[in-house]
């Protein structure tokens, strides 16, 4: 195996294939911010709206709530498949590329909007008292006072979510993404040995994962310690 | 006509009555206090006053005008001349003593940045802390952070400014700072509402002083009366046991 | 678009799905007892262990944290044979899912066990405690009340990250999903139904985890 290893290596090992790695590691990584980036915007819409208390929203409160329990619930690769076959015949030019961001999308607006949700709730409820007799509105004593405070509270646990959603990805191969895990199996496939293949591959995750979870747990010290 | 003016006010945390038909008023610039065992729904009656508990029955005026708490706009108004100072401080944790100050003038007044830092700086000086005027509150002692927050409390130019249990939480070396600084402010023209255990500060400041248990008012007078000759048995047991003490 | 929905040939399935439903649970609990033997070595040797042992549990956690359960089994399904070991699928994505799960839990139960103070060892000792005591009357509540909602929601995660076990033809539930909508045509009907029973599945699993917690450990966990 490991002679098999050494004559490989140098013809693995070329620029033609480092650069295919190189870009599927780019849409790995593209996918996982993409998605979570658009989650924490969504997320946040979520968590706020969950705070509300007027009846107005309560159908909509309703359909949040839901929507977050149903979605915590299922298999990242079962939202995977459905956002296929609901995407493609609604519109059949989407890449591959595409329907996995909306999924990862999907997924982590659910998850993020209870970390938000979560860092919401950790301000004191008098904080709010105290700007709504200045006669902050809604917006103002989100923006101005609850946010700011919370952000000490969500961003560990949120860091720490990207990290999960940088593998989760890794599912998407099976739609014909080419991102690191498809990648890995197309080399494989191409006759390079599993163990160089899905090492090299591995090695690439790890170098996207690593550094982001030491910044969440360095996050979680240093914003705790405060 | 009375400056402010509460008319059988009741209100109640789910089935738990606080408040029961309590009419009480204040003249312009008086200083009225509330004193009364725990739990007797002197906060509550506070926080009624400023809109952040609903009452259910009664009515109150504030400048002859019946405030409407259920109108938004009503409710802007009235926070408009009133402001509270709470025993915990709330002072906004994520901004410098400057920025608790001003940020009400400037966001919400929209007064000019420049003019409300003026004032704040002003205010600063007269509770005393203008040298923490770029700390963060968790860089302050209790007493340093309520002076500031009835510094914020002034930035809006109150004309009813409510003081509750504002030296509970801080040591004895610290009160009298706070009651000093209040104390400043009485020959304002500010009516006042104080909710204290600070009795030797209530009578020497108070115009009347109102004695609350179980939700009810059950005795107003001029502090002279409360302490010394009180119509109430009630009254008499617990001036004497908090003189007591 | 006039795409009409037909549940019907579905719901026909559902005896199918449920059988696979059954798999899903049994994939999930054995990776998970598994992953917790290997997380109570791996959170002793963290905690208590010496430098070389520690530097190895350490080692385990990161690189299997950080990493994607599916390509680590990728790697021992297609590599091992080259050692001449042939798997079977499910035993490589058993494998895989204990070995992964194992890093999480070691973590978990690490931090459960770093949650008793020495002060309340120490409270107890001068109580007059024996060891056993400390450890039934002062540790494990302690441990049990920070790890049982952390371990709860391992739990479900595993039962939905079980599902990859599909993409190695395993017919666990979302396996037989792929096996039915190959045949039916019917995708998103199918995979609608397959999410919903992953739904009940893991209410139903973190109801009853929540049950349990309050009952034997006198924890109160939430399940929503
Ligand atoms: N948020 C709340 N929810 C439910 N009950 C409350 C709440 N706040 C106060 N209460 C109850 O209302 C009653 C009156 O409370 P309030 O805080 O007004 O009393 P107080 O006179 O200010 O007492 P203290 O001197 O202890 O501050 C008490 O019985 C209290 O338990
Ligand atoms: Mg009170």
């Amino acid at each position: 195996m490991f002679e098999r290893l050494a004559t490989e290596a140098p013809l693995f090992f070329n620029i033609h294939n480092l650069v295919f790695i190189g870009q599927a590691m780019g849409r790995t990584l593209g996918m996982t911010l993409i998605g979570c980036g658009v989650g924490f915007v969504f997320g946040l819409l979520i968590a706020v709206l969950r705070q509300t208390t007027g009846r107005l929203l309560l159908p909509l409160r309703f359909v949040a709530i839901a929507y977050v329990e149903f979605f915590r619930r299922i298999p990242f690769l079962v939202i995977l498949f459905i956002v296929l076959f609901v995407i493609e015949p609604l519109m059949p030019g989407t890449s591959l590329f595409g329907i996995a961001t909306v999924a990862v999308c999907l997924l982590s607006t659910a998850f993020l909007s209870e970390i938000i949700r979560s860092g919401l709730e950790s301000v004191p409820r008098a904080q709010v008292e105290a700007a709504t007799i200045l006669n902050f509105n809604t917006l103002q004593t989100l923006t101005m006072v609850v946010l700011p405070q919370s952000w000490r509270v969500i961003l560990p646990p949120a860091t720490a979510f990207v990290v999960m959603f940088i593998k989760d990805t890794s599912l998407a191969s099976q739609l014909g993404v080419i991102e690191l895990t498809f990648a890995g199996k197309i080399l494989v496939n191409r006759g390079f040995s599993p163990v160089l293949g899905f090492g090299t591959i591995l090695v690439c995750y790890f170098a996207l994962s690593y550094p982001l979870s030491r910044f969440a747990a360095y996050l979680e010290k240093r914003l705790a310690a405060s | 006509m009375q400056h402010l003016e509460i008319d059988n006010v009741c209100a109640s945390y789910g089935k738990l009555e606080v408040l029961r038909d309590v009419t009480l008023s204040a003249d312009k610039g008086e200083v009225v206090s509330l004193i009364g065992p725990s739990g007797s729904g002197k906060s509550t009656l506070l926080r009624v006053l400023i809109g952040l508990t609903p009452l259910t029955a009664g009515s109150i005026h504030v400048g002859g005008e019946r405030v409407d708490y259920s109108n938004r706009k009503n409710l802007k108004k009235l926070r408009g001349h009133m402001a509270i100072v709470f025993q915990q401080y709330n002072l906004f944790q994520n901004m410098n003593v400057l920025r608790n100050v001003t940020i009400a003038p400037v966001k919400i007044k929209k007064q000019p940045r420049a003019d409300a830092e003026n004032k704040a700086r002003e205010l600063l000086e007269k509770v005393g802390m203008q040298e923490k005027a770029e700390a963060y509150p968790d860089e302050l002692s209790g007493g340093q952070q309520q002076r500031v927050a009835i510094a914020r409390a002034l930035a809006t130019n109150p004309e009813i400014l409510l003081f509750d249990e504002v030296t509970s939480a801080l040591d004895p070396e610290r009160v009298k700072e706070v009651l000093d600084t209040i104390r400043s402010l009485t020959d304002e023209g500010i009516t006042m509402m104080i909710v204290s255990h600070e009795m030797a500060f209530v009578r020497e400041v108070s115009t009347r002083v109102a004695m609350m248990d179980e939700g009810r008012i059950i005795e107003v007078g001029p502090p002279a009366q409360i302490f010394e000759e009180p119509q109430q048995d009630r009254t008499r047991d617990f001036v004497s046991k908090i003189l007591s003490h | 678009m006039d795409y009409t929905f037909q549940f019907a040939a579905v719901f026909e399935e559902l005896p199918y799905l449920l059988g696979g439903a059954a798999i899903t649970l049994q994939i999930a609990f054995v990776s998970f007892w598994g992953g917790a033997v290997i997380g109570l070595f791996g959170a002793i040797a963290k905690v208590y262990g010496g430098g070389f042992w520690r530097r190895l549990a350490s080692g385990y956690v990161v690189a299997f944290t950080n990493t994607p359960a599916l390509v680590q089994i990728f790697l021992l399904y297609y590599a091992l044979p080259d050692a001449g070991i042939l798997l079977e699928p499910l035993t490589a994505v058993l494998i895989g899912l204990v070995l992964n799960a194992g890093a999480y839990l070691t973590e978990i139960l690490r931090a459960g066990v770093l949650s008793v103070r020495r002060s309340e060892i120490e409270a107890a000792q001068t109580l007059g405690m024996s060891g056993l005591q400390i450890v039934r009357y002062v540790m494990l509540p302690h441990i049990a009340k920070t790890i049982y909602a952390p371990l709860s929601n391992f739990f479900v995660w595993l039962v939905l990250g079980s599902s990859l076990a599909a993409l190695f033809g395993v017919e666990e539930l979302t396996g037989r999903a792929i096996n039915i909508s190959t045949v039916n045509l019917r995708s998103i009907e199918t995979f609608t139904v397959v999410a919903m029973i992953y739904v009940v599945l893991t209410v139903i699993a973190s109801s009853a985890l929540a049950l349990v917690g309050r009952l034997a450990f006198r924890v109160k966990a939430k399940v929503f």
